[in-house]
């Protein structure tokens, strides 16, 4: 009973620190938006109005009251969910963050997906062959992925396996001649076409994913298999795997019934921010590929100094990471009787 | 996109011979245009506030406006939802005749209720674009009298000024002036807000298109309205779909996953004019590019420092480099096409002659100032070639780089040294730019009205009375003579160094054809697209 207490204390402990968190990222997120140099009354009524449609949008957007209060108003409004309205889409900023995000969460967990599937053999086969020919193929493959520019490599796939062999779609996220066949239900097209039971929507759909879920994949990838090869060299050195190797046990057993399931615990924490990350940090990607996600959207709002946007979206990601981050330590404690103990 | 990754993907692009690109086997279905461009730039589709390039355009397509013009000849106006108008004896009262048997999208017929209500709304709504009908001392609180119906097929509109007609003309052929569906947009009123919250993202017109789906930052969609009055488009629909990446744009295009490109830089043409099933086509815009110096500054408001300046620019140079394919030389506030346009170009790079003029002003050794420079790649280089030739006369040229909005928003503060602008006229009328370029009512920083040249601080008593009488001229060859004149003495004594004139350079599949490139980006028209 005890320890059930304590960890449920430990967990309300990490969830009240999710809770401060988000507060601060809210505050920071805000001032920052209110003193970079860009006025937000353009981004209304566009270059050319006339002063006194300046003048009426500017009352309109309360920025002639003093900053506490116009912060005070915007925290009220947004611990409900509301962000205000996006002057470029013109549509409530909630709205349209649940209609980009679910396109950057079906790219993210597919990119996260490729990852963990090549990265986590990779970094173990490195740490068993350490030192020799294979890790270092591993490392460099790792290096590449970890440097080349995103931009780049996404172009480069994009003229190597669509524009030349044919074997993927392009940019975008359907053909045009699959648009408007699925009415978006959970806004992930693999996900929607399904349900819908229309497989050539899906098909369409996951040959667009393929490429840009591969290059975050291998970006991603480059990361775990770095981290599992430290966890598994370190794994490796402990005392029962040299006790489960006197007893006999097979070598396949120890590294992957032993050790990798000892390394699992903080890879699940590396997994974790590696996926929040992906949602985070596809702005490239998603530009590269015409892909209409949260990346995107935040970007073109920055551009276009739509303030609200900005600051429902980044506030999004921070939650994500933050969520993810906090999920992993709640995973962590679950997962790992060492660290369960300890407050 | 930063340099490095633009240089990356410049040279990816330049491996794509070695790749034998592209073999072409996608191709998009026979009755649609897929177009690719920038469409982040919409934020309302309702024609009372719309006033950005893509949505120019879009309503161009599915709206019909008053008045139209001649896109060959912009002197030439025609009806289009109106047959005809007379001007009363006084010249304040315009009353157009409103063609019988048009009919919206909606297959309600369409009358001059709806003329003088769309009129009448766009004022009272205020967006924006309202001034292009309001600068005829058309307000929100008097609309409804100066506006009225007086028969079915009568609109009648009070000016306070007998203003020249043609300039009153040209205003009606503005988005502003498209004709809305009343019923349809007063059954979405909410509020009384005349339907503007419907509106905004939905459609009520009568033109070739009807606007079936926007989802921001992604797609536009029109499809054909099968109750226009006019001939059926071959194309069932068009799409824009929001590409923002050139070099995407070229791979699609030569994959045929798309039929047109239309936000290309120059690399992507010099290597898709090589390419056998691309062709491009080009028209020449009303958009200029200018820098503006701001008279606060106590050098660049020295009439010799002005005209050194615009001896400091290489823009033969610029034009047959950077902007290759996409400018023009041009030198004058007002656009080739439009009345009165002066088309010499009295200046070009003469660093001996600019340093005699800073000797004069002061200034032997040149002197320190600042540029802002918004970040896109060609503003970028040619505020970069700009720095290069100014320091050939000793100008040091410091560049403050930053987006859009940032440097917009410093420009409409009157707190830079120099800034480079493009500036697309509101409408086709002289007026439009020579009230902006040459017209300065209160120079003082709380003025109501702020053109550009107030937002340079300069201040021109004489020319704005000249600029404002222009208007008021009946004789469109006497109006045409004075403004020639106007753009002559601008070029010599105004802190504008007008530099290029835009063309639009888009490229397309070779079996598009009747894709119309008009002067202005509202007379940009798929109306009459085929595809063979």
């Amino acid at each position: 009973m005890r320890a059930v207490r304590r960890f449920l204390i430990s967990v309300g402990s990490v969830i009240a620190s999710f809770a401060l968190t988000f507060l601060g990222l809210l505050a920071v997120t805000f001032f920052i938006g209110r003193i970079v140099p860009v006025d937000p009354v353009l981004a209304v009524v566009g270059d050319r109005a006339p002063p006194q449609v300046y003048q009426r949008v500017f009352l309109e957007l309360g920025l002639d009251r003093p900053l506490y209060e116009q912060f005070w108003m915007y925290l009220q409004k947004a611990l409900t969910g509301d962000f205000g309205t996006s002057v470029l889409t013109a549509n409530k900023v909630i709205d349209d963050i649940l209609r980009v995000f679910p396109a950057t969460i079906e790219l993210a967990s597919g990119g996260i997906v490729i990852g963990t599937l090549f990265g986590v053999p990779l970094g173990v086969l490195a740490a068993v062959r350490k030192g020799k020919l294979s890790d270092q193929i591993v490392r460099v493959v790792g290096l590449i992925g970890y440097s080349a520019p995103i931009f780049w490599l996404g172009l480069m796939a994009l003229l190597v396996f669509y524009a030349r062999l044919d074997w993927t779609a392009g940019p975008g996220r359907l053909d045009i001649a699959y648009d408007y066949i699925v009415t978006p239900k959970t806004g992930m097209l693999l996900v929607d076409a399904a349900l819908a039971g229309e497989w050539g929507v899906f098909a369409n759909a996951f040959s667009h994913l393929i490429l840009p879920a591969s290059l975050l994949g291998y970006f991603s990838m480059a990361y775990i298999s770095r981290m599992t090869r430290s966890f598994m060299l370190n794994e490796l050195a402990q005392e029962y795997v040299v006790t489960a190797r006197v007893k006999g046990v097979a070598e396949w057993r120890i590294i992957w019934g032993h050790a990798l399931r000892n390394a699992a615990v903080p890879l699940v924490t590396v997994i974790a921010l590696s996926y929040a990350s992906l949602l985070e940090g596809s702005v490239l990607t998603e530009t590269v590929f015409a892909w209409p996600g949260l990346g995107q959207y935040l970007t073109n709002s920055l551009q276009n100094a739509d303030m609200n946007a900005v600051l429902g979206s980044t506030l999004v990601i921070g939650a994500v990471f933050v969520g993810l981050n906090t999920l992993s330590d709640i995973l962590y404690r679950l997962l790992d009787p060492r660290v369960r103990g300890e407050r | 996109m930063n340099r490095i990754s633009r240089l990356l993907a410049v040279s990816a692009l330049a491996l794509m011979p070695a790749f034998g690109l592209v073999p072409a086997q996608a191709e998009t279905t026979p009755d649609t245009l897929v177009e690719a461009w920038a469409i982040d730039d919409i934020i309302s589709l309702d024609p009372a506030e719309i006033f950005e390039f893509s949505t120019a355009e879009i309503a161009g397509n599915a709206y019909q406006r008053l008045i139209g013009f001649d896109i060959n000849d912009v002197s030439k106006m025609y009806g289009v939802v109106a047959e005809s108008w007379t001007v009363s004896e006084d010249g304040k009262t315009l009353t157009f005749k409103i063609r019988e048997g048009l009919k919206f999208a909606s297959g309600n017929p369409l009358t001059a209720e709806d003329v003088a209500f769309s009129l009448q709304r766009a004022v009272i709504l205020d967006k924006s674009p309202a001034f292009i009908i309001g600068q005829f001392g058309l307000t929100p609180d008097n609309a409804m009298d100066k506006i009225k119906q007086t028969g079915d097929y009568t609109v009648t509109m009070e000016m306070d000024k007998p203003y020249a007609s043609s300039f009153v003309l040209y205003c009606m052929t503005a988005t502003v002036a498209s004709v809305v569906d009343k019923k349809v947009v007063m059954e979405h009123e909410a509020d009384g807000d005349l339907g503007y919250g419907w509106l905004k993202t939905n459609y009520a017109g009568s033109g070739a298109f009807t606007i079936k789906d926007w989802r921001a930052n992604e797609i536009v969609v029109l499809e054909r309205n099968d109750n226009f009055s006019g001939a059926a488009p071959a194309m069932k629909r068009v799409i824009y779909r929001h590409i923002p990446e050139p070099a995407t744009e070229q791979l699609l295009l030569q994959k045929g996953d798309i039929d047109v490109a239309r936000k290309l830089g120059s690399e992507q043409l010099d290597a898709l004019s090589s390419n056998p099933d691309i062709k491009i086509q080009q028209g020449v815009k009303g958009t200029i590019y200018y820098l503006g110096l701001n008279q606060k500054n106590e050098i660049l408001a020295k009439p010799e420092v002005r005209q050194a300046l615009k001896y400091l620019v290489d823009y033969g140079a610029i034009a047959d480099t950077i902007m290759k394919n996409k400018a023009i030389v041009h030198q004058a506030y007002l656009p080739r096409g439009f009345l009165g346009a002066v088309e010499d170009t009295p200046y070009s790079l003469d660093v001996a002659k600019a340093k005699e003029l800073l000797a004069k002003a002061g200034y032997p050794d040149g002197f320190s100032v600042t540029m802002d420079t918004r970040n896109t790649p060609e503003i970028t280089a040619m505020g970069e070639a700009i720095q290069q030739t100014f320091a050939q006369a000793g100008v040091k040229l410091e560049i403050i780089p930053g987006d859009g909005k940032q440097t917009l928003t410093k420009y409409r503060a009157r707190n830079h040294d120099i800034y480079i602008g493009r500036w697309g006229p509101d409408y086709q009328d002289p007026h439009t730019n020579a009230d902006t370029f040459a017209s300065n009512p209160d120079n003082s920083d709380d003025a109501a009205a702020k053109p550009l040249a107030w937002r340079n601080a300069w201040d021109i008593p004489e020319m704005t009375k000249e600029t404002q009488a222009a208007v008021l001229e009946g004789d469109a060859a006497k109006r045409a003579a004075t403004y020639q004149k106007s753009q002559r003495e601008h070029q010599q004594v105004s802190p504008f160094v007008i530099m290029f004139q835009e063309v639009e350079v888009d490229a397309m599949r070779k079996n598009v054809n009747g894709f119309i490139i008009g002067p202005s980006f509202d007379t940009n028209s798929v109306a009459e697209v085929t595809k063979e």
